[in-house]
């Protein structure tokens, strides 16, 4: 990365330049060029595509603030998050950052974020699921940016078959609807596609039931409490049952093409998956497959609260032009914008009026569940924690352990998971992270 | 009568190698090694006094954990597979090379080191591309030899065997290098004497070059297992670890605790039980070929 001289550079050519321009060169090698005042370069981390597209929006920020320049340096999101951390470690961080949701507990452990509380307008405009994730301790240490969640992608046809003509709101009806699909549809045919291999439908089922998850102010796992068995037996059902059948992630190879042939009619995906649809998906096909938000225990369900946010880092040291980048990024016109760039979807509802948004297929049921989304723990280890309800989620799916079995190792491992927490809190230590 | 205290001036010669090793090996082994004794994470990372000595917490932690049986079960895999094969595919090139009928050796010998001097991340971008399950040259090969195309890099049963083809690739060259230099080191007369004798090619190669290649293996072989056990760059590059932790190996997984999770202590841990099944690997090949010798 050598692009220090850079800026010197560029003010020494723009000075000379503009010089010509107005007075003749003359003039400028008898005054002697002074360069103009450097103003303030931040420097922005975004990841993948998101980090290639933001540029275009860029022009626009420059323009409108002549004296601040953004440098942007992407990273893959294969890479991101070491990144992020290793450049703390190195006391190297950008002034800007993109942050996966998820990981605002564990840079607010590090005491990494400048708190954005009432520097920003428009919080009340986020969807308020969102910005719960974004909290930490009571303090905004990130803005949500472009925003996912999980709903249902489902076979209109198929369902219709098995006379819905509306997709399922409830458990109950939702369990029907799959066993009438099941007993319809031929060997080798499913009402639902589920990995067993992924965290997210237990506990996306256990947050509908009620289950935090944890307890205790986050001291303890909470998988043998009512609710999340609950859920859980609802999520171990669908495989009892037939419903979906025990795939890996890894061995679904050619999910589109078994779509495309009905062996599954429901699938719970995120909005990245609405391109990839109408790219792979054969043409007489586009007009059967349709979104819904998630069935819940009574009623529509909740999902979880995921994307993207921005945040301004202590390291920072032109705090104030960084937070006025977050702010463009923030507006509602260039959310939309952005959304035109990349498909991603704007973390702000006034955004979602715009025509390009309003206009678009599939979205509106993204919309509805947006509204009911609740993000994971705010607690640095979470990550760790998905992980352990991923894998003996998988183990009784493929019958190595029995569902007691599961839950009490579930709740050994994430105690274990979470002594330092323990440790941290019995010294009166905030140890960072909200607690649910 | 004054004197110095007798030091031994090769001391002096040695001394800044010696300060180099230790400043840049020696001291950071004694770091990571009190390191793997604690719980540095990243609560320690943003305070030092978060930081808790934990004895042997994380060794126990990580014979517990399966994803650490899985990562050693993988590295296990692509060692006993790719070691081997490695090896083997060497000593058949070397053996080409070497032979007397061969014209143009140094060229060959310069076209088959070529992929060890490669930068790994561009050889990583091309052997995407020949793996890629639909456009990629492996999968047009096997249509024309009338198979179905194999998801290389995204089915859990192929991930590995393709993370070894594209390493033993990688790495042959050095290896062969070594062995020509062996091969070249067996005195002509031997195989003089042989031929006076009637012993064909084979007889030849089973009784004069394996025997006298015997101090060469030895070092190719530690050298190699010694190199895959650390297998980490080309399932880094190519899979991050998938599809389904296929492809996993300790030293990834200790890159991804240590500063993917920042999980310092730990990560340290799964460094030194590495370092001690390399040690316990090379040592127990020392002693067998030393007991063979």
């Amino acid at each position: 990365m050598y692009f220090f001289p850079m800026p010197a550079l560029l003010a020494l050519t723009t000075c000379v330049v503009g010089r010509l321009r107005f007075t003749g060169w003359l003039l400028a090698v008898l005054t002697g060029c002074s360069a103009p005042p450097p103003g303030d370069t931040i420097h922005f981390w975004a990841m993948g595509r998101e980090g290639e597209a933001v540029q275009v929006l860029l022009a626009e920020f420059e323009r409108r603030h002549p004296g601040i320049r953004v440098r942007v340096q992407q990273i893959p999101w294969s890479a991101a998050h070491e990144k992020l951390l290793t450049a703390f470690a190195g006391d190297a961080l950008p002034d800007v950052i993109q942050l996966g949701n998820t990981w605002v507990p564990e840079f607010a452990a590090l005491d990494a974020l400048r708190p954005l509380d009432d520097r920003i307008d428009g919080v009340a405009d986020l969807f308020p699921g969102m910005l719960e994730g974004s909290r930490v301790e009571g303090r905004l240490l990130a803005l949500p940016w472009y925003v996912d969640t999980r709903l249902l992608f489902y076979r209109q046809d198929i369902l219709a078959r098995a006379g819905y003509d509306r997709p399922p709101v409830t458990w109950e009806g939702w369990r029907e609807a799959m066993a009438r699909i099941k007993d319809q549809s031929g060997p080798d045919h499913y009402a639902l596609l589920l990995p067993i291999n992924e965290w997210q439908a237990p506990v996306i089922l256990a947050l509908q039931a009620g289950s935090g998850l944890l307890r205790d102010t986050a001291r303890y796992g909470d998988f043998r409490g009512p609710a999340f068995r609950r859920a859980f037996g609802v999520y171990l059902d669908m495989f009892r049952q037939g419903f979906a059948p025990a795939l890996a992630e890894a061995q679904m190879s050619n999910l589109y093409q078994d779509f495309a042939q009905g062996r599954f009619a429901f699938f719970i995906t995120g909005p990245w998956n609405i391109g990839e649809f109408q790219r792979r998906l054969p043409p007489a096909l586009q007009t059967v497959w349709e979104t819904a938000p998630l069935p819940g225990p009574e009623g529509p369900g909740l999902s979880l609260a995921g994307g993207s946010s921005l945040a301004v880092t202590r390291a920072s040291r032109h705090p104030e032009a960084a937070l006025a980048l977050i702010r463009f990024l923030a507006e509602p016109g260039q959310q939309a914008a952005f959304y035109r760039l990349t498909g991603d979807l704007p973390g702000r509802r006034s955004a979602w009026d715009q025509p390009e948004l309003r206009n678009a297929p599939h979205l509106d049921a993204f919309r509805q569940q947006l509204a009911a989304v609740t993000p994971t723990p705010g607690i640095p280890e979470w990550e760790r924690i998905a992980a352990q309800i991923a894998f003996h989620a998988e183990k009784v799916v493929r019958g190595e352990l029995s569902e007691e079995q599961a839950l009490t190792e579930l709740d050994a491992a994430v105690d274990r998971i979470l002594a330092k927490r323990r440790w941290l809190l019995s010294r009166g230590a905030a140890p960072g992270g909200s607690s649910p | 009568m004054m004197r110095g205290i007798p030091m031994n001036p090769a001391l002096a010669f040695i001394a800044p190698a010696l300060i180099l090793i230790g400043v840049f090996f020696f001291l950071p082994v004694v770091g990571a090694l009190l390191l793997s004794f604690t719980d540095f994470d990243i609560y320690a990372l943003g305070r030092l006094d978060r930081l808790r000595f934990v004895g042997l917490e994380n060794y126990r932690r990580l014979l517990a954990d399966p994803r650490f049986w899985t990562a050693l079960k993988n590295t296990v895999h692509f060692v006993a597979v790719g070691g081997p094969l490695s090896v083997l595919v060497s000593l058949g090139a070397a053996l080409l090379v070497n032979h007397r009928q061969v014209r143009y050796p140094g060229l060959f010998r310069t076209l088959l080191f070529l992929p060890v001097v490669t930068t790994l991340a561009a050889v990583a971008v091309v052997w995407r591309y020949l793996y890629h399950p639909r456009h990629g040259f492996l999968n047009y090969a096997l249509g024309l030899l009338g198979f179905g195309p194999i998801d290389w890099l995204g089915d859990p049963d192929w991930a590995m065997p393709a993370i070894i083809l594209m390493a033993v690739w990688k790495n042959f060259g050095f290896n062969m290098v070594v062995f020509i230099a062996g091969l070249q080191s067996i005195p002509r007369r031997l195989y003089e004497a042989a031929e006076i004798d009637g012993a064909d090619g084979f007889s030849q190669f089973r009784y004069i070059t394996l025997p006298m290649l015997a101090p060469t293996f030895l070092f190719v072989t530690i050298i190699t297992l010694i190199g895959y056990f650390q297998l980490f760059a080309e399932p880094y590059l190519m899979t991050q670890g998938g599809p389904a932790e296929s492809t996993l190996s300790v030293a990834l997984l200790m890159f991804q605790e240590g500063f993917r999770w920042w999980n310092l202590g730990y990560a340290a841990a799964v460094a030194f039980v590495l370092f001690l099944i390399i040690l316990a690997g090379a040592g127990l090949q020392a002693r067998w070929r030393g007991r063979r010798a």
